[in-house]
């Protein structure tokens, strides 16, 4: 093993096992298994049941899929929209040195520290309608009943709203540690060439963050396609069926219709999908190349 | 340093993390451990075994001091552990059949217990209760019977009965000039029409957890069609969804919703977060429509509210022409301790629910928590305690009820419930109308 680090100077295979093979174990084994399963019958007790192609022609009749494909497809794309407009000047402008923005960017990383749950739960008491803040607030920008939760229309903004609550620290995190390598020599140069701050954004700033956009980019797009938790607290895909994504349809299906076989079915189509996403967003970047941004430098 | 070989493995990986993450994300949804309180002390016996339960702060004290008291005189020491609702019936539904599962689980009966049952996995309890005339006397019938399964008896009550039923806050239905609680369904329209006129919600309703809007069609279809249409659905016959009786009931429930019965806001209040209580307690809603745990829950959360003249209760009103026998209930009847068939202390833990259901340690230590058991012959003993006189209503129309319908979210299989809740809320929402819900579950 040491001749191979030697020879190549780089690490030999042998440095990959242990992390190969947990990633075997937690993630190939359990896909492989999903896969098998969306062939079969089981409701969870006893054994699985081969049925072949059942769950598969299962998918053509069901009519919540296409509400659920859509609302995730809308949820994914406005949400990268809006965190990365709100990441992205976020972090810039924290990367620079100062007390204030010290003291802000430890109190916007507050919502990285809590989990999930608690953020639903938290919300989810903010949304009260009648005890919460809703109904203080609500009455001031036209929700006269404090009704969000509640309003089919509504809650689709409503869930957006916190999952960038909880995501945008996260990201802005990513931003700002990038923006801090940018050498100082171009920013610099730019001064001298008589650039303004947001000629220095767009020239130098954007441009050099680009991994990084591509980066946070495939996390909030794979992310927000997979994304649930806070969605299953906070409304449970409700009112009705208004916030029901696909991977909320995928767990009511296994965990609550106990149709595990379907819920695989519906499983195999988000891995499919996801690794499609981030495959075309690494392709479509020319992420993939792993050019540097700093070449010349 | 850019090898091929280095951009290819770096695309690669950047794959299979990616994959590997959605994977993990449908690999998350684990259960939370159990919490193990052993019955220790006193003689142990030879044998051990394991008793699940939900998590109940108050109740679970009782089946452990009954698991201990059985160690003292049976074979075999029985270990209570509790989980919480929902990652129970998750935890449940693997285990059960495995090596890993307990000797006696809790279940809700019916539908939920059938499953198991058509598993093969449940231990038929006929002959050892028919075996035992003195403990089988003391079972109220029809709560037995949701433990039954084609004849066969399964589960064996083991906590207090909860009957849905009409609750009111009688400071705001005086002050809307609504005189007691309404006996039929036009009075309740006109105590909705006072109640709004009066400033407040006629009604509270969780509607953001459809269950609390399935008590409303449960009653109104028993009302309405007799017992027999709900029995029909739950037995899967032909066009039971689409009797002339479902489509009025959820009418009913239009004609409610439109006449702003429930306010406009009901579809974002949840009942976990006690947003309904709030509501009544608060003097901010007239009317609940909850099960009979709702007393024990407004006096852990509202005490002054919950203790006072102010709480009032009925039960839910008749319709005229109606078919249905106005004493049926709907409700939980309770839930059901049952013996899985591969256990290997069946003969033991059969011995403990035979032992302990009607026992008088366990019966009283139900009553001190508030709860009325499903055994006949209490009249005198449920009046104790704080709520006495609301013990005793909810034991008197248990007892005098004609049926009892167990909620249909437990009755039904996982599946059926599932969509059931979901369609039933958009009726709720206006988005569905009756016939779409009755096409809709029919098919």
């Amino acid at each position: 093993m040491a001749r191979t680090t030697v020879g190549t100077g780089r690490p030999g295979a042998l440095w990959a096992v242990p992390a190969l093979g947990f990633f075997g174990l937690f993630a190939l084994l359990p896909m492989a298994i999903v896969v098998y399963l969306s062939f079969t019958q089981w409701s969870g007790i006893g054994s699985p049941v081969f049925t072949g192609t059942d769950n598969w022609t299962k998918l053509a009749h069901d009519t919540q899929l296409m509400p659920s494909l859509r609302l995730t497809i809308g949820l994914t794309i406005v949400s990268w929209l809006l965190q990365t407009a709100i990441c992205l000047p976020l972090g810039v402008w924290l990367a620079h040195h100062g007390r204030g923005r010290a003291v802000l960017a430890a109190v916007f990383f507050v919502p990285l520290l809590m989990s999930s749950a608690a953020i639903a739960i938290l919300w989810g008491g903010l949304l009260d309608p009648n005890f919460g803040l809703a109904s203080v607030v609500g009455p001031l920008i036209g929700v006269p009943d404090g009704n969000f939760i509640g309003d089919p229309d509504l809650v689709f903004w409503v869930v957006v709203a916190v999952v960038a609550w909880q995501f945008v620290p996260f990201h802005v995190l990513l931003y700002q540690g990038a923006t801090r390598q940018v050498p100082g020599s171009l920013y610099e140069a730019a001064r001298i060439d008589g650039a303004g701050r947001f000629r220095q954004f767009t020239a130098i700033t954007v441009p050099q963050l680009k991994h990084t956009i591509i980066t946070s980019s495939v996390l909030m797009l794979v992310g927000s396609m997979t994304y649930f938790e806070i969605i299953l607290i906070l409304t449970g895909g409700g009112p009705g069926t208004a916030t029901r994504v696909l991977p909320l349809h995928m767990y009511i299906e296994g965990f609550q219709s106990f149709d595990m076989g379907y819920a695989s079915v519906l499983a195999v189509l988000l891995l499919v999908l996801g690794t499609a996403l981030s495959l075309f967003v690494t392709r479509a970047t020319g992420f993939h190349r792993m050019d540097s941004q700093k070449e010349g430098l | 340093m850019r090898t091929p070989l280095f951009r290819g493995r770096r695309r690669a990986l950047a794959t299979v993390a990616t994959a590997g993450a959605l994977a993990l994300a449908l690999t998350a949804c684990g259960s939370s451990g159990p919490s193990d309180t052993s019955a220790d002390g006193g003689d142990r016996g030879s044998s051990t075994g394991d008793i699940w339960v939900i998590t109940d702060a108050s109740l679970n004290p009782v089946q452990e001091k009954s698991a201990e008291t059985f160690a003292t005189s049976g074979d075999v020491t029985f270990t209570v552990s509790n989980y919480a609702n929902d990652p129970y019936k998750q935890k449940l539904q693997t285990a059960i059949g495995s090596p890993n599962q307990p000797d006696i689980f809790y279940n809700w009966g019916g539908g939920n217990l059938k499953q198991y049952v058509d598993a093969g996995q449940v231990a038929d309890l006929t002959s050892a209760v028919d075996g035992d005339a003195d403990f089988k006397s003391k079972l109220i019938p029809s709560v037995l019977d949701v433990g039954t399964i084609d004849g066969k008896i399964y589960g064996l009550p083991m906590q207090g009965v909860q009957p849905v039923m009409m609750y009111g806050n009688d400071d705001v239905l005086k002050k809307a000039g609504v005189d007691g609680m309404p006996a039929t369904w036009d009075d309740l329209l006109a105590d909705v029409k006072a109640l709004k006129a009066s400033g407040v919600t006629p009604i509270a309703l969780a509607g953001s957890q459809s269950w609390t809007e399935l008590m409303w069609l449960e009653y109104l279809l028993d009302r309405v069609g007799g017992s027999d249409k709900f029995a029909a659905i739950a037995a899967g016959d032909d066009g039971a969804w689409s009797d002339p009786a479902v489509i009025e009931s959820l009418t009913m429930i239009q004609q409610l919703v439109d006449a702003g019965a429930f306010g406009t806001n009901y579809s974002a209040v949840g009942y976990d977060d006690q947003g309904t209580q709030a509501l009544i307690a608060g003097g901010k809603a007239g009317l609940e429509l909850m099960g009979s745990w709702e007393v024990s829950a407004l006096n852990a959360s509202f005490p002054d509210f919950a203790k006072s003249d102010s709480l009032v209760w009925g039960t839910f009103p008749t319709v005229d022409g109606g078919k249905g026998d106005p004493s049926a209930v709907v409700g939980n009847p309770s839930n059901f301790y049952s013996v899985t068939d591969g256990s290997k202390v069946k003969d033991g833990a059969t011995q403990y629910l035979l032992d302990t259901l009607t026992s008088d340690e366990y019966v009283d230590g139900l009553l001190s928590i508030g709860q009325v058991p499903a055994i006949t012959g209490l009249e005198e003993k449920v009046k104790t305690g704080d709520f006495a006189h609301f013990n005793a209503f909810t034991y008197q129309i248990v007892n005098d009820s004609s049926s009892f319908t167990q909620s249909w979210d437990q009755a039904l299989d996982a599946a059926t419930a599932q969509t059931m809740l979901t369609n039933l809320q958009k009726v709720f929402l206006g988005q569905m109308e009756p016939q779409e819900f009755a096409d809709a579950m029919a098919k």
